[in-house]
């Protein structure tokens, strides 16, 4: 969807991170989902690293 | 004291969250030292800096949740330090806990909203990129407030949102209006026909505030994120943000802010300017005014001036530079010679406390011409605070910035910040005190109580020596914001403090004085 046919719909967003975005967002009558996030494997970045090279070979 | 830590395994909470604990913790007796936090490299390094880490940080991941405390044994116990971690987490989180389905991951949250065409993403700066780009490769727009991206992540995920025709607006991008939605620290202002696309968050909320006032409204609001517009980047997301303005059915008029962006830059931006069928408003601070005419735009001296010329344009108006007041001139000289005359001859010193950065930086641009300017964000390396004379002068500070905001919340968020700078950076030769309250969403339900309380409390600890000071604040808000410009202005002015309708005309009373004090007081009004 291109940024011009973005400006004719109705926001829905999906929120990761800080709550309080959520909450305003929630506030405005807003479409929004929080993501109950937490560092992908850990956060561990060899794990991490293991984890982008399946995703790319996954896409492929 | 004593070093205490506990660590909660596999526990993650966001990092406002944590540092607003941190220092709840660190109010109570017989604590020293607290950092709570997740164990990420940047809070570790700061736990080791701080003295507060133990040899079993060296095993946690950035999942894991530590308490850190130095304390009095005979006044406290970790234990208690623990249990009222647990009760104000708790409480925090039964404050913002609703009913609705938490999904575990963005692709699952987008499964869970169909239609969904924006992500907001402000974990932590070293997992953004990754959240970024399985946004972007779901099609998504994104908005990217997080810091700490490397400059590498941000051209290759630019590059891929422009190939797909997608916003990535950021990283560290505070402010953003789409569709009339304000997203992250942006004021809510009323629809209307002015599109922005802006570099610096609160420059871009100066603006709209003052588009707001004026009686206009704001079409699309877009972040691009402070360094969109360094050669590195090459403007990717202002020049993708100004094509879609032009493109904009709904949008008249379009005004970019950045501070000035580097040559190469420039010229494209200049570029679609010239082709440009609407009118286009240019303010990088401080940048090539001559340049930007040629180009057939009109070019600003302030953030104000920019909202200015934007409204009176729209209006079919004609416009000058803005280098007034709102209010009478001899209404001014008369809050000039009263201010000065509440001060001793010693006093002569400025304290300008920002928690907006482009305020900051825009305050100095406009006194630099008259004033030795010191901060930690110096138009000239020479102006560095560690260059001031014997450690006195002028200081402009963005409390904003890095390096007073390692493991603390933005003093947007939280007054905490400016309340200590308050205490530690206004004596006895401070003559005029110049701050910013930022208003919005995101910002801290009471920033203008915030700073009268600290007004307040300087106030009684300079009256013991018999002396006074000038305190000037503007308010970068709107009547439609939940904290309310007039009730924010009211509180300061119960507080004794002189408010202005604009930073730049704050600034620019500011400048009257300190001038005025170098020539003595004449009459008093």
């Amino acid at each position: 969807m291109s940024v011009n046919d973005l400006f004719k719909q109705e926001l829905k967003i999906v929120n990761l991170g800080l709550k309080s975005f959520h909450s305003d967002l929630k506030s405005q009558g807003v479409t929004t989902v929080q993501v109950n996030w937490k560092p992908k494997a850990g956060g561990k970045k060899n794990m991490l690293s293991l984890l982008g090279k399946i995703n790319k070979v996954k896409q492929s | 004291m004593t070093l205490h830590t506990s660590v909660k395994r596999n526990a993650y909470y966001d990092s406002v969250t944590l540092m607003l604990l941190s220092r709840e913790l660190q109010k109570l007796e017989g604590v020293e030292d607290v950092l709570v936090g997740m164990a990420t490299g940047l809070n570790l390094d700061l736990a080791k800096d701080l003295g507060l880490a133990d040899n079993e940080f060296d095993t946690l991941t950035p999942n894991d949740l530590f308490i850190a405390a130095k304390i009095d044994e005979a006044l406290i116990s970790m234990k208690a330090i623990e249990d009222a971690f647990n009760e104000y987490l708790n409480k925090r989180v039964e404050s913002e806990s609703d009913e609705d389905y938490q999904p575990p991951s963005l692709s699952s949250a987008i499964q869970s909203l169909p239609g969904a065409n924006m992500v907001l993403i402000s974990v932590p700066g070293q997992f953004a990129a990754a959240e970024v780009e399985d946004a972007l490769d779901a099609g998504l727009h994104v908005m990217l407030f997080s810091d700490n991206v490397p400059v590498e992540d941000e051209l290759r995920l630019k590059q891929k949102a422009v190939e797909k025709g997608l916003l990535m607006m950021g990283p560290d991008c505070g402010t953003a209006i789409i569709n009339g939605i304000p997203l992250c620290l942006a004021n809510a202002v009323r629809l209307g026909k002015i599109g922005v696309v802006g570099a610096s968050g609160t420059g871009t909320q100066e603006v709209t505030v003052q588009i707001h006032k004026l009686g206009e409204g704001l079409s699309q609001v877009i972040g691009t994120g402070g360094r969109d517009l360094k050669e590195q980047i090459g403007g990717l997301m202002m020049t993708l943000g100004f094509e879609s303005l032009i493109a904009d059915p709904e949008t008249e008029l379009i005004v970019l802010i950045s501070k000035p962006p580097a040559p190469s830059v420039a010229e494209k931006i200049y570029q679609i300017a010239k082709s440009s069928p609407k009118p286009v408003v240019i303010d990088f601070i401080g940048g090539d005014r001559a340049a930007i005419e040629a180009a057939g735009a009109i070019p600003c001296i302030s953030l104000e001036d920019a909202a200015q010329k934007a409204v009176k344009v729209l209006r079919g108006q004609e416009y000058e530079d803005f280098t007034g007041f709102s209010l009478p001139e001899d209404h001014i000289n008369c809050i000039v010679d009263t201010s000065v005359s509440k001060l001793k001859s010693d006093q002569t010193e400025l304290r300008a406390l920002f928690t907006g950065g482009t305020l900051a930086d825009e305050a100095m641009k406009l006194l630099g011409v008259h004033h030795n300017i010191y901060s930690n964000i110096p138009l000239l390396p020479e102006m560095a605070i560690a260059n001031l004379p014997e450690g006195r002068g002028h200081i402009c500070l963005d409390l904003g910035e890095d390096e007073f905001t390692r493991g603390r919340p933005h003093p947007m968020i939280d007054p905490q910040t400016r309340t200590e700078f308050f205490q530690s950076h206004v004596d006895e030769k401070t003559a005029v005190i110049l701050v910013d309250v930022v208003l919005g969403f995101g910002s801290y339900k009471d920033p203008a109580g915030a700073v009268a309380d600290s007004v307040r409390e300087i106030r009684q600890r300079l009256a013991k020596q018999g002396k006074d000071v000038v305190v000037i604040a503007s308010v970068c808000g709107t009547d439609l914001d939940s904290q309310d410009l007039n009730k924010s202005i009211a509180t300061l002015e119960a507080a004794g403090i002189i408010v202005l309708p604009s930073n730049a005309q704050a600034v620019r009373l500011t400048d009257r004085i300190l001038q005025r004090m170098k020539k003595g007081v004449l009459d008093v009004c």
